[in-house]
């Protein structure tokens, strides 16, 4: 079973974030493997492991410059990645990246592609299932668990109250949620092995599209500082901490005034 | 260009449409709009009836759908239907399926969509908000491409009210049924809960990784009780597995506005912040005075939620 898991590179989500001058995320500063796509490498690994044979791989759209994300990918036991590095897709919307990662995909179909429910830079949350819609592919989304029995992929599908219980034939795109396993952390052999695994990085005339088909088409009309609540009393407790709540929910009349 | 004629994707639930659906509808009937319904499901009649009495001329009604996941085919019927007509827009909640009816939408008909959208304002055409780090600025977006705008509408964004308008006009539409293999639903699993739904709560105390250990999260749900309030949680917790994820409240959960909101071992990450700012009432409790929630507490206490909260929970058994 060959699967593929679509991941991203994204600025450190622990560093201050800032917007450059056209009003888009700042990605000069180093570049991370998006922790919510390690949950999707977890998956893969797991399944292939599962089904005995077959490899994992990841397919991504950004900058190459830096391919370390990549390659933590790469050392948790992905076999080669292709990137997508084109300047003619900076500021790229969901869309065309999906479009640019159809034409990666549909080269070589593998049996199952994964991928986060959405990046944690920029929470769009669209691309794998315009990417099942390119593909012609059906979509299992927000997994919490993920299961393969023959040619059928079944998932445990959050809902508002719980989970259904949704299956389809393969192959397919599952979307994955936070927490649906725990990622591996990289062996020393695991990461040494990355440094020589194949990363193949493409333009858009490598993939034979027309780069003038990929223009972004959304607009930033400005950015503007939203209202702020202000802090209110901040009270170190003494001991006094559930008196002093308690005199808060009567003062906003959650709880009626005591009678003292 | 003033907007003129809105679609809103009205997702069912129970004989009638989710919460959010009454929301996209009261707004795009305070835009100016004509309004037309969407939805699917068995109860047609009733949910005329409801998406009337939001604003709603007209339903089309895609019937029922059967035991699949709904977005490819909602999603195929859309574009079937908006080759004949166009709409200015097409709002859609920012649900499970509506994020997948979006997604699959937008492809079909080759244009973008804009998601998280928190506020609509139409200038020339629509223009949506979208909150970004942690609801400290906002992005104004607008699509250039021709053709209806497709926007993802998080929950609670509007104020859904009703007007007491006529039943919409149901016009039934026979669904698309696309060449993607089907996505079969074998079984739907409901958490059990006794108090109020956590998104219609009028409190609700959410639990975070300073509870320490899943054991602690009792606390929670016994002031939840107390109050008369839900219990919620932040993403930490959830993907360490002690609570479900229909107790996660935030970017990627539920969005709540409670009259009264308490933070209990919650730091503030901004993806948290995002889904409860909008809550009347801050009240915080955390070992860490710099923590990031304390900016948006309305009353904060620096303390350990462990000695905290019993004594909390004491006090109101307490109360007469």
């Amino acid at each position: 079973m060959n699967v593929v898991v679509c991941v991203k590179q994204i600025p450190d989500p622990a560093a201050p974030q800032s917007l450059d001058a056209e009003h888009r995320l700042n990605r000069t500063g180093k570049l991370i493997l998006d922790e919510a796509d390690t949950y999707g490498v977890e998956v893969a690994l797991r399944l292939v492991e599962a089904a005995g044979q077959g490899e994992v791989s990841v397919v991504s759209m950004g900058d190459a410059t830096d391919l370390t994300g990549i390659r933590s990918a790469l050392a948790m036991g992905a076999m080669r990645a292709t990137v997508v590095s084109d300047p003619s897709l900076k500021g790229a919307d969901a869309l065309t990246t999906a479009k640019v990662l159809a034409a990666v995909l549909s080269r070589e179909l593998p049996d199952l592609i994964l991928a986060a429910t959405e990046s944690s830079d920029g929470y769009t949350g669209t691309l794998p299932v315009q990417l099942a819609q390119l593909l012609d592919l059906p979509a299992l989304t927000f997994a919490t668990s993920v299961v393969v029995e023959g040619d059928t992929v079944v998932v445990h599908r959050q809902t508002e109250a719980g989970y259904d219980e949704v299956a389809t034939q393969l192959p397919a795109v599952v979307t994955v949620t936070a927490g649906v396993v725990e990622p591996r952390y990289a062996t020393f052999k695991g990461i040494m092995a990355a440094k020589s695994r194949p990363v193949t990085v493409m333009s858009v005339a490598d993939l034979g599209l027309d780069a003038a088909a990929l223009d972004p088409r959304q607009d930033i009309v400005a950015v503007e500082t939203a209202t702020t609540r202000a802090a209110g009393e901040k009270y170190v407790d003494d001991g006094q901490g559930a008196a002093r709540i308690v005199s808060f929910l009567e003062q906003i009349k959650i709880l009626s005034g005591s009678a003292s | 260009m003033t907007v003129t004629n809105l679609w809103v994707v009205s997702e069912p639930a129970g004989s009638g449409v989710t919460s959010t659906s009454k929301e996209l509808i009261s707004e795009a009937r305070r835009l100016g709009a004509t309004v037309t319904a969407v939805s699917w499901g068995a109860d047609g009649e009733a949910a005329a009836s409801l998406v009337g009495s939001f604003g709603a001329s007209r339903l089309l009604d895609l019937g029922d759908l059967g035991a699949v996941l709904p977005a490819s085919i909602v999603a195929a019927t859309l574009a079937s239907l908006l080759a004949s007509e166009s709409p200015d827009a097409v709002l859609i909640p920012a649900s499970n399926d509506g994020r997948d009816i979006a997604a699959r939408l937008s492809a079909l008909l080759d244009t973008p969509v804009l998601t998280n959208v928190t506020g609509l304002r139409d200038s020339a055409g629509l223009q949506s908000e979208h909150p970004i780090f942690g609801g400290t600025q906002t992005v104004l977006a607008r699509l250039r491409a021709s053709g209806p705008g497709l926007f993802v509408v998080r929950a609670k964004s509007f104020v859904a009210d009703a007007t007491g308008g006529a039943a919409a006009e149901r016009v039934a539409v026979t669904a698309v049924v696309p060449s993607t293999r089907a996505a079969t639903v074998r079984s739907s699993h409901v958490e059990e809960r006794t108090g109020p739904a956590l998104e219609d709560a009028a409190v609700v105390v959410s639990g975070g990784r300073g509870l320490g250990d899943e054991a602690s999260y009792e606390l929670v749900n016994e002031l939840a009780r107390l109050l008369n309030g839900a219990p919620g949680a932040s993403r930490a917790i959830v993907d360490a597995g002690w609570v479900p994820y229909s107790h996660q409240v935030g970017q990627t959960g539920k969005t709540v506005k409670p009259d009264l909101y308490i933070a209990c071992g919650i730091s503030g990450a901004t993806q948290h912040m995002v889904g409860m700012k909008g809550a009347s009432h801050i009240v915080a409790i955390n070992k860490d005075p710099d923590a990031p929630i304390f900016s948006i507490s309305d009353f904060g206490v620096v303390g350990d939620v462990h000695s905290v909260l019993p004594a909390l929970i004491a006090a109101l058994k307490a109360r007469p």
